[in-house]
């Protein structure tokens, strides 16, 4: 691929990310699935960047999953939404980062809607009035928590105490990204590098010594969706989803994958599972899966947080592997122990997906 | 009596075949090009449609009509021309000055800049050419080899890069290159017989005479394939062979397929130095950014200022057969409008 | 382990990995197999159509595609009337090429 093209379009498309004063909004499903995630950016901002970041406890949920699977209807979702503007005004903040990429594709919608239809502001400010006795100002600046590592990306780089190198041969890794859909499909101008191409995890990747593979698949949605994902039966169209991207990528034999948004590595770790449970196909090396990252988990990692907390023994596809690789200490025995040390339990062990150790 | 003087804008062929028959109808002419030679865009095509005929053999013929009649100044532009009631005062880049009679815009074409339609992975991937990049490679006699030097199995043509697109703001129909994906694919097949080509198009026009022919030539002799279905998007894989991926609209299927070298059939797009000339002058455009004529039947050659006049592809994509006869019939034009003919009077009566 | 779904199958026609040995092999024992544009005039005129579905142009394109799993059967309908002779524009033969498929599906050559 020549870069020149790419980052041609890449110059296109750029946006202002604010440097302090974060307002921080929670994901419903993130941190069942990756609960060391959001703690890691929260612990970032405030230690290694020492910026200002606050959340608040009486913030809800944006409803994007009920909104997205047509139980919840518009006005209400917008109302919510106003509610979590007149929390942060309360609060004193305008800079709004949304910590799930479905929630921050919705936040995008709901503010264009406003911009362009004036009276339906009107309308949900009154709303939001007759229901909590609310007022909401406009935040100033919408950005996702990746938007805010990408700008601050060098500075990670340099606190880091391991890079994304193969420290036998080193050789960088490859390191395959996979931006949510809800972040810049809609609006393409809302993310950074554009919709076709978006930079942003590849900056990240880049900054901390990997190589970003661009593989044909590479803008394939998952297959998270909601409304096809939330009835079990139409799950094996997620799952197919899922499989083009990894058939795609298998060439290019990837050492891990980077994503951004919730669903997405919740889906690219799980089915992996599931598809050598039913087909007995994996695409890593030696049988073993991909091993999939959210970017606060991958800069954690680097930074040299304990593997432990960051919540990775909840990943399907072990991390060992790629822990080893990249020469990064961790207690193997400590895997499942919990908070307070108390033995978490320990998952069976697959048929075709071999664990490592 | 002084001559009558014509100032032609441009010396591609309708510039050229324009100046060499109004200079033999007796008239003065400067002929004005910006490139260090003459000859346009035909300098760059190798084999001309339908008959694989040389353009060199076309450009020489042409070219056989101007010296030494035709005042010929090269490397310049047109720096400036305003009108004076019948005359126009014309000022070169090198610094000369002609007062003319008449001026003819032949200022011809520019090709659609393929990296706009940046799904198409022009300047992203390397192995995607353009056929203005293939003809080169004709034209320079150099061996046809993808960017890792290794030969190229399957090729892919797309048809309608440009042309026929909204997205990109041109809905016109470029009408020469399906004809051109014909011919170079059974170029290429020439030259590599055990390859395989694939053209995906929307529609094939095959409008002009022989074309239909050629087009079966290529399907019957050379074996081409032509899957109808309009390219969504294009990738590279790891060996960097480019991956296409289509809606096979005749099986109604989606289709991925890799070939070795992809090429892009580029339309035209009207000159972007021409909006220079038409802000001098005040010319008006068409509805495709294309010269506006003053009539589409009766008077093609003719313009909204009285006294400048078009040949060739600045109002509309034409062959290089049409854009002769045009240069042909824009100099008798020319003429009647000079020496005050009856014939150059004749009036538009709208009907009833 | 049942999961309560299963994977869907991919509709994409991968060409790459589709065999093209009849399309190939109809090349260069029928020549005029090469003209066919699948304009539909064959499949327009053909009386088979009508009753029983019988499309030649969507055989033909089958065939050149390398999907050659579902024509075994198709062609047992067609009554070699030769209606798509004299309708095809370009002189495609296709009753020889219609002969030639059904012979090779008797014999299990696909």
């Amino acid at each position: 691929m020549l870069e020149e093209g790419k980052k041609r379009i890449w110059a296109e498309y750029q946006k202002a990310v604010p440097d302090n004063n974060y307002y921080f909004v929670r994901s419903c499903i993130r941190q069942t699935f990756f609960p060391g995630s959001e703690q890691a950016f929260i612990r970032i901002i405030r230690n290694e960047l020492g910026k200002d970041i606050y959340e608040t406890p009486y913030h809800t949920t944006c409803t994007g999953i009920g909104y997205h699977s047509d139980i919840i209807p518009f006005e209400t979702t917008m109302t919510v939404v106003a509610r979590q503007f007149a929390l942060m005004t309360e609060a004193g903040y305008s800079n709004y980062i949304p910590s799930c990429i479905t929630s921050f594709g919705l936040y995008t919608e709901v503010l264009e809607t406003w911009h362009h239809f004036p009276e339906i502001e009107a309308h949900i400010r009154e709303n939001l009035w007759k229901a909590t006795k609310r007022e909401f100002k406009i935040p100033d600046n919408l950005s996702h928590p990746s938007d805010i590592f990408y700008h601050f990306r060098k500075n990670i780089a340099e606190k880091a105490k391991y890079s994304l190198v193969d420290i036998e041969s080193g050789q960088p890794l490859n390191v395959v990204e996979h931006i949510g859909c809800h972040y810049s499909k809609m609006f393409p101008g809302k993310g950074i590098g554009g919709a076709e191409y978006p930079c942003v995890l590849i900056g990240m990747i880049e900054a901390w010594g990997g190589n970003a593979i661009d593989y044909p698949e590479r803008r394939h949605c998952c297959g998270f969706g909601f409304r096809q994902y939330i009835v079990q039966s139409n799950r094996g169209y997620s799952v197919s989803c899922s499989r083009k991207k990894f058939e795609s990528m298998k060439p290019y034999q990837p050492d891990l994958i980077l994503t951004n948004c919730p669903g997405c590595p919740m889906f690219l770790d799980r089915w992996q599972y599931v598809i050598s449970e039913i087909e007995g196909k994996t695409y890593g090396k030696n049988n073993q899966g991909i091993p999939v990252f959210t970017y606060e988990e991958l800069a954690g990692l680097i930074l040299g947080y304990d593997p432990w907390e960051l919540g990775l023994q909840l990943h399907q596809i072990d991390c060992e592997p790629l822990l080893k690789k990249m020469g990064i200490k961790y207690n193997p025995s400590e895997k499942y122990l919990g908070y307070n040390r108390e033995y978490i339990g320990k998952p069976e062990i697959t048929k075709n997906l071999f664990h490592c150790c | 009596m002084n001559k009558k003087v014509v100032v032609v804008v441009g010396g591609g062929i309708a510039g050229i075949e324009a100046s060499a028959f109004l200079s033999y109808m007796g008239f003065e002419v400067v002929l004005v090009e910006k490139e260090n030679t003459l000859g346009g865009h035909v300098l760059n095509w190798e084999k001309l449609f339908p008959t694989m005929r040389y353009g060199s053999e076309v450009l020489d013929f042409l070219l056989q009509g101007i010296s030494p009649k035709v005042n010929v100044y090269t490397c310049c532009e047109v720096n400036s021309i305003s009108k004076k009631e019948h005359q126009f005062f014309v000022e070169l880049s090198n610094g000369e000055n002609f007062i003319s009679d008449a001026v003819l815009v032949t200022t011809g074409y520019d090709l659609f800049d393929a990296r706009i339609k940046e799904e198409y992975g022009y300047g992203i991937y390397e192995n995607v050419f353009t056929s203005a990049d293939l003809e080169m490679i004709f034209t320079a006699k150099k061996t046809l080899l993808t960017k890792q030097n290794k030969v190229p199995l399957k090729i892919g043509f797309v048809h309608c890069v440009g042309s026929r697109d909204e997205k990109v703001g041109n809905v016109y129909c470029s009408k020469v290159c399906c004809v051109t994906a014909v011919k170079q694919s059974i170029e290429i097949k020439q030259i590599y017989p055990d390859s395989e080509i694939y053209c995906f198009y929307m529609d094939l026009r095959m409008y002009g005479m022989h074309f239909e022919h050629l087009y079966k030539e290529a399907q019957e002799k050379y074996g081409v394939h032509f899957i109808r279905g309009r390219l969504s998007e294009c990738f590279e894989n790891v060996d960097k062979s480019i991956l296409v991926k289509v809606e096979d609209t005749l099986t109604g299927r989606p289709l991925k397929m890799n070939v070795d070298i992809l090429v892009l059939m580029v339309g035209f797009v009207p000159r972007k130095s021409t909006k220079k000339i038409a802000d001098l002058i005040g010319l008006e455009n068409g509805r495709n950014g294309f010269f506006k004529t003053k009539d589409q039947h009766t008077l093609t050659n003719v313009s909204n200022i009285p006294g400048v006049f078009f040949a060739g592809c600045c109002t509309s994509p034409k062959t290089i057969t049409n854009t002769i006869t045009d240069a042909r019939a824009a100099a008798s034009t020319i003429a009647s409008y000079l020496l005050h003919h009856e014939i150059d009077k004749r009036t538009i009566n709208l009907a009833p | 382990m049942s999961f309560g779904f299963n994977i869907l199958k991919d509709r994409q026609i991968d060409f790459d990995t589709n065999d093209l040995s009849l399309a190939r092999f109809l090349s260069l024992y029928e020549p005029s197999f090469r003209l066919c544009i699948s304009c539909g005039g064959c499949t327009a005129t053909c009386i088979a159509n009508h009753h029983s579905g019988l499309s030649l142009r969507k055989i033909f394109i089958l065939i050149n595609r390398g999907i050659t799993a579902d024509i075994k059967h198709e062609l047992d309908n067609c009554m070699l009337c030769g209606k798509c002779v004299i309708a095809c524009p370009r002189g495609v033969n296709t009753r020889g090429l219609i002969l030639k498929i059904s012979e090779l599906t008797k014999n299990s050559e696909i």
